[in-house]
């Protein structure tokens, strides 16, 4: 690559803050932060309006389960951690929809079981430490060729089923009742929501990790929802925003020389209370105008 | 309005016949038999408790009967095609903070009939237009729905289920907690449905208008106490009488945003 001195930038110092660009691992894992960033945090209005918050946790920790037997007997980490995310999903909404249970009290039962379950399958293992580690807390840096064709792939999937049924969950999120009445399938819209939102989790996984993922699906969308004013502006900065806190915090964790995922979920938090300061300003704005009408 | 008169061969929009719906493992609605014709209007009033809403959710499809028959335009309330029942629900119901206009929520009721794939088009804007025009909110279209005022939202509801144009109405108690002026804009919009064919269901707690609001009133306690004219309802004493017992039980008005 070229390097053109500009503003005064020396070639060096470009050189050193384009350094993390040169390695192949990291261009991967940029995408992959990249997409996971968009996806994740896109889903996440879903997630925020639908106060499914405590059910992206869920998932993530009983996928756990599944990625370790997977992992264990030499099988694909999308096909085991696919089958039991969204196994999980489809129960979780049984319990949802069935209520004998409430809900955080089946997740925390359940889930913290299946987690349980994963990491004892896990600790029988020699290298249990440092695989444990990444599998908590991602290693994107590991992403290989094929895993970023199969992020895309399911980032694309997710992306055209939920633009299918826009309407759909756009209704049943604010007034499931009425959508219903009205001849839309709220339980089936759910379920297919549900579903979306384990294959988000899975895809994720890898970059943030089981213990920061549910953060990825809530803290972005949750600092979009203080801003916006309509649905498609709230997901269109939800997805802004997670997608410079993947690419950013991917960026600043190179020369931080800290953990991706976390990094990346931090950055994430600056940028929710950034949202809240900025909101409580546009609020006072907003109140003297209504004043003045 | 237009109101397709496909099932007016009998003037009968809902017929329920010794419809049993069960809530939460209780008797909620128990053998009431009730018709209602196109054009007319039906009030529902009874206390907390005594099945008005379960009533409401079963004509909209919301619960399964446990026995009994419901026919709803000529069908089960589920087979019917997209659109065809609005539900206005009270307005305790959602979250008024949801990222949304007005113009956003009524245009909502134009969702069911759209589909996936059909585009939101004329038809769809002037019918969005026309559901603010009749309550009066088409100034206030690009107002978030949470800096509306109680009154206002019970308007973008009825606005909603306008813009929907759907072939039978059901309304959730819509003049609870509404000031006069807004209980006066909705009645006349509802009885302009209603004379244009729209058949209406509606719950509330308020008798003070019932003749104005309703052809015919149902006086509800899990089983049918009484149901006629307004006038002859009233006249009965039937509801006085149900009435006096929630009191004597402590029940009152203080309860009003309760679900049935």
């Amino acid at each position: 690559m070229v390097m053109v001195p500009a503003n005064g930038i020396s070639t060096t110092e470009m050189q050193h803050w384009l350094e993390p660009f040169h390695y192949q691992f990291m261009q991967r894992a940029f995408v992959t932060a990249l997409l996971v960033g968009v996806l994740c945090s896109a889903m996440g209005t879903y997630v925020v309006l639908r106060k499914l918050a405590f059910i992206g946790d869920g998932i993530a920790h009983a996928s756990f389960a599944g990625i370790v037997i997977a992992y264990l007997r030499g099988a694909d980490y999308y096909v085991g951690a696919g089958i039991v995310a969204i196994l999980t999903a489809l129960g979780i909404g049984w319990v949802h929809r069935r209520g004998r249970v409430a809900l955080d009290t089946a997740i925390g039962v359940l889930f913290t079981g299946a987690f349980a379950l994963g990491i004892f399958l896990m600790s029988r293992q020699r290298s249990y430490s440092v695989d444990l580690q990444s599998f908590l807390f991602g290693d994107i840096l590991s992403v290989n060729h094929q895993d970023v064709l199969m992020i895309v792939a399911l980032a694309l999937f997710v992306g055209f089923v939920t633009a299918l049924l826009w309407r759909s969950l756009l209704y049943t999120s604010f007034d499931p009742i009425v959508a219903q009445a009205g001849g839309m399938n709220a339980q089936r819209t759910e379920y297919i929501l549900l579903v979306l939102l384990a294959l988000t989790i899975i895809v994720s996984l890898q970059a943030v990790g089981i213990v920061l993922v549910a953060a990825l699906l809530v803290t972005p969308a949750a600092a979009a929802y203080q801003l916006t004013r309509r649905f498609s502006q709230m997901m269109g900065l939800s997805a802004l925003l997670g997608a410079i806190s993947g690419a950013g915090g991917l960026y600043l964790s190179y020369f931080l020389r800290s953990s991706s995922g976390a990094t990346i979920v931090l950055l994430a938090t600056i940028l929710f209370f950034m949202a809240s300061a900025a909101r409580a300003t546009v609020r006072r704005r907003s109140f003297r105008e209504i004043r003045s009408q | 309005m237009m109101v397709r008169q496909a099932h007016n061969d009998t003037g009968v929009a809902v017929v329920a016949r010794d419809l049993v719906v069960c809530y939460d493992h209780h008797v909620a609605l128990d053998h009431a038999t009730v018709n209602v014709q196109f054009g007319e209007a039906l009030g529902i009033v009874g206390p907390n408790g005594s099945g008005k809403s379960t009533f409401l959710k079963a004509i909209a499809g919301l619960l399964e009967p446990a026995s009994g028959t419901l026919d709803v335009l000529g069908e089960a309330p589920r087979s019917l095609p997209a659109g065809s029942i609005a539900y206005v629900p009270q307005i305790e119901d959602v979250d008024w903070t949801f990222p949304a206009t007005v113009w956003d929520v009524v245009a909502m009721g134009r969702f069911p009939r759209l589909g996936m794939f059909r585009r939101f088009g004329k038809d769809d804007r002037a019918a969005v237009e026309r559901g603010l025009d009749l309550v009066n909110m088409r100034h206030l279209a690009f107002r978030h729905i949470s800096a509306l005022s109680g009154g206002q939202q019970q308007r973008v509801f009825v606005a909603r289920a306008i813009a929907q144009e759907p072939k039978l109405l059901l309304l959730d108690e819509p003049t609870t907690g509404v000031d006069a002026q807004t209980e006066a804009a909705l009645r006349k919009v509802i009885r302009e449905l209603v004379h244009g064919g729209m058949p209406v269901i509606m719950s509330t707690h308020h008798l003070e208008r019932a003749s104005e609001w309703f052809d015919r009133l149902l006086v509800l306690n899990k089983r049918v106490v009484a149901i006629g004219t307004p006038d002859e309802v009233l006249a009965s004493g039937a509801y006085a009488e149900l009435h006096g017992q929630m009191h004597v039980h402590g029940h009152g008005a203080g309860e009003r945003h309760q679900h049935d």
